[in-house]
């Protein structure tokens, strides 16, 4: 599987705490028995009125188009388990997400997906906002070896991501099954010890 | 650093290995699988060449998508059809019990989970569902998880963990009269917020909980997740073996001391330590009512709804979002909001004594003309129960509907949604802008005493004032 240490591209900010996953994917688009299409469903309702024309959101601005990069602000993703939103997210174009925090089961799912979710303060948002809304051609480089984000070749910003989130991406093991999988003897050997799975 | 909680000794005890990432193998004891998020987790594992690897300790049902008017075979939403398939299908090839509608247990994962006696103490539980975390009542640490997760289990019986930091939430006191389960867990998440919780498993516990029966404490545990914390659970006890006794999967008598042992071994110490504690009183609880789109904007029922100024000015965004949609005003009291639609079920409120308390408000009123009521029993069990003892009837003569067991209107990716601007009194989880099927669609979540009493009077009321005509 491949190494992530670097990705690289425009962003497009996303405004708002508590943007849950019904937002970033209605659930009507979650009875898709693949993945395939959901890359057109991200922020749907919010994207398109009625008559599916689109009503201004940022995923739809020219100024943002091709964007890798996402910048969100407090609880980004919270609510139900569906990875159909890093999915939708993923499928649109998104390679990393950067916010002031993440609900966990949304920023597990990135990781699996290989998408790292990065947090910087409130203060460095809200300057990341808005120089991506005033700037959106500048180009952004996330380093995952030095935990820093390089806007426009120059300025330099630290973030955090959780260490073993990062391990996983820059080893190249964020999807994990070949990391269980080699474990199998002694998951067995664990599993013969607890009590209930051997019928008490 | 917790020491000697249930959380420290099931985890430690379902530990495979610490991962190269700095991660923990957890081995899974029950996962849980439902037609919306296992399609895609088998093809993953067919496209590996993998298979199950422990069959027997998955249990699937259907519920998402499953209309609960007519059930009939094949469905009139063909993509529906098609879910259903795929889960059929993927279940036989990969031989994994299966409880569909002709089994007589489907129903909601989270509560058909502990009602076949298949959720106990001590153990590790994952679905690919975030209510997950209702199976805690039982003592359990239960996860919910997304898809590729979901192959992970399916093809390891493992998943790929960071450990959690666990807070004590302890309720004392007593509840007044009318103060429910739902109110509790709605109050801690206005306490607490929704983000509070994260990086946290919840130890629910203290007198309230101890006098808790088992369906109250799932109530609490189910909502867990919308305060932030994954995991959420109460320490077993008596009340929880007495639940347990006689359920289809629960250990027979022959085996029962063992695992009473082992049930009884999982509790926290005494002197168990945590990162955090939190004290509540009981007797602060008010019948709560949501105003937002958050579940912690909420408000007790005699309050007014909260000036925009008191919030910090980074929930101001969020707050101001909230009175837009739900066009209320601050200041104004949510007593008397006008409701459309009233939906009574959901893996929070859609067992048996759910229904007994929504039934003894309707019992002898009828539904007003303007609002659209229904119940939907979270399982076929539940459903089956409560029509023996005429909760069918007590709710058809009110004039709500009667229906079939699913997750309905809870997310609405069946026919059960609200159109267009209408607002529901709901007892589920998730008031979310579009959860309830209609982007444009308001939710307010309350207990199901709470939306029969909104039912019948056609506004948002207090359920103590008709328990006292009543
Ligand atoms: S009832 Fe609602 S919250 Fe519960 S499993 Fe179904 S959709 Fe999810």
């Amino acid at each position: 599987m491949s190494k992530i240490t670097q990705i690289e591209g425009k962003a497009v900010p996303v405004e708002g705490n508590d943007i849950d996953t019904d937002r970033i994917i209605p659930a009507r688009y979650l009875k898709e028995i693949t993945f395939t299409n959901m890359g057109k469903y991200p922020f749907y309702d919010e994207r398109f009125d009625a008559e599916g024309k689109p009503k201004g959101h940022p995923f739809d601005l020219p100024q943002f188009s091709g964007a890798h990069i996402l910048f969100v602000n407090q609880n980004f993703g919270c609510g139900s388990s569906r990875e159909h939103a890093p999915q939708a997210l993923m499928r649109w174009g998104i390679r990393a997400i950067i916010g002031e925090s993440f609900a966990e089961i949304f920023a597990g799912n990135c990781t699996m997906l290989g998408i790292p979710t990065a947090t910087v303060s409130q203060d460095e948002m809200r300057k990341l906002q808005s120089l991506v809304k005033a700037k959106p051609e500048i180009q952004f480089t996330l380093d995952l070896e030095k935990k820093t984000l390089l806007s426009g070749g120059k300025e330099h910003l630290r973030f955090d991501i959780h260490e073993s989130k990062r391990n996983a991406l820059v080893n190249g093991t964020w999807d994990s099954t070949g990391l269980l999988l080699a474990n199998a003897a002694k998951t067995a050997e664990v599993a013969r010890k607890l009590p209930y799975v051997a019928g008490f | 650093m917790s020491k000697g909680t249930l959380y420290n000794k099931v985890w430690d005890a379902h530990v495979v290995e610490k991962l190269p990432t700095g991660q923990y193998q957890l081995f899974i004891g029950l996962h849980l699988i439902h037609e919306v998020t296992s399609p895609q987790a088998f093809d993953m594992v067919a496209e590996k060449g993998l298979k199950v690897a422990y069959p027997q300790r998955t249990f699937a049902t259907v519920d998402h998508i499953v209309p609960t008017q007519n059930q009939a075979r094949p469905f009139a939403d063909a993509e529906a059809e098609q879910m259903m398939g795929a889960i059929e299908k993927n279940v036989k090839k990969f031989g994994v019990p299966f409880f569909d509608f002709d089994s007589g247990s489907q129903g909601i994962v989270h509560i058909i989970g502990p009602e076949m006696g298949l959720t106990q103490p001590g153990m590790t539980i994952a679905c690919g569902d975030s209510h997950t975390s209702t199976h805690g009542a039982f003592g359990t640490l239960a996860f919910g998880i997304g898809t590729t997760q979901v192959r992970d289990v399916l093809a390891t019986q493992c998943l790929a963990m960071d450990a959690l930091k666990v807070r004590r939430v302890n309720v004392n006191g007593k509840l007044n009269p009318g103060v429910t389960a739902k109110d509790v867990t709605l109050y801690i998440i206005q306490k607490l917020g929704v983000k509070g919780g994260i990086g946290y498993a919840y130890e629910y516990g203290g007198s309230v909980f101890d006098r808790f029966t088992m369906e109250e404490r799932m109530t609490v545990c189910n909502m867990a997740i919308e305060g932030g914390a994954r995991v959420g659970y109460v320490n077993p006890d008596q009340t929880t073996f007495d639940y347990l006794q006689g359920r289809k999967y629960a250990p027979g008598a022959d085996k029962w001391d063992k695992a009473l042992a082992y049930w009884k071994s999982v509790a926290s110490d005494k002197e168990a330590q945590y990162d955090d504690v939190v004290e509540f009183n009981g007797e602060d609880i008010e019948p709560i009512v949501t105003w937002g789109i958050t579940p912690d904007q909420s408000v007790g029922v005699n309050d007014k709804l909260p000036e925009v100024g008191r919030f910090s000015p980074d929930e101001v965004k969020t707050v101001e979002l909230a009175y837009r949609h739900m066009d209320l005003k601050p200041g104004s009291p949510i007593k008397g909001t006008p409701i459309d639609v009233a939906f009574i079920g959901s893996c929070t409120n859609g067992r048996l004594s759910d229904l007994r308390e929504a039934a003894k408000v309707a019992k002898g009123r009828k539904v007003a003309r303007t609002v659209r009521a229904f119940v939907v029993p979270g399982s076929q069990k539940v459903k089956a129960a409560a029509e023996k003892e005429g909760l069918d009837k007590v709710f058809t003569e009110a004039g709500f509907e009667w229906r079939g067991a699913g997750c309905s209107m809870c997310l609405a990716m069946n026919p059960d949604k609200l159109k267009g601007r209408e607002i529901s009194a709901s007892s589920s989880n998730r008031n979310f802008i579009g959860r309830q099927g209609s982007k444009d669609g308001r939710t307010m979540l309350m207990s199901p005493a709470m939306v029969a009493a909104a039912a019948v009077e056609g506004r948002v009321t207090d359920v103590r004032e008709l328990m006292k005509t009543s």
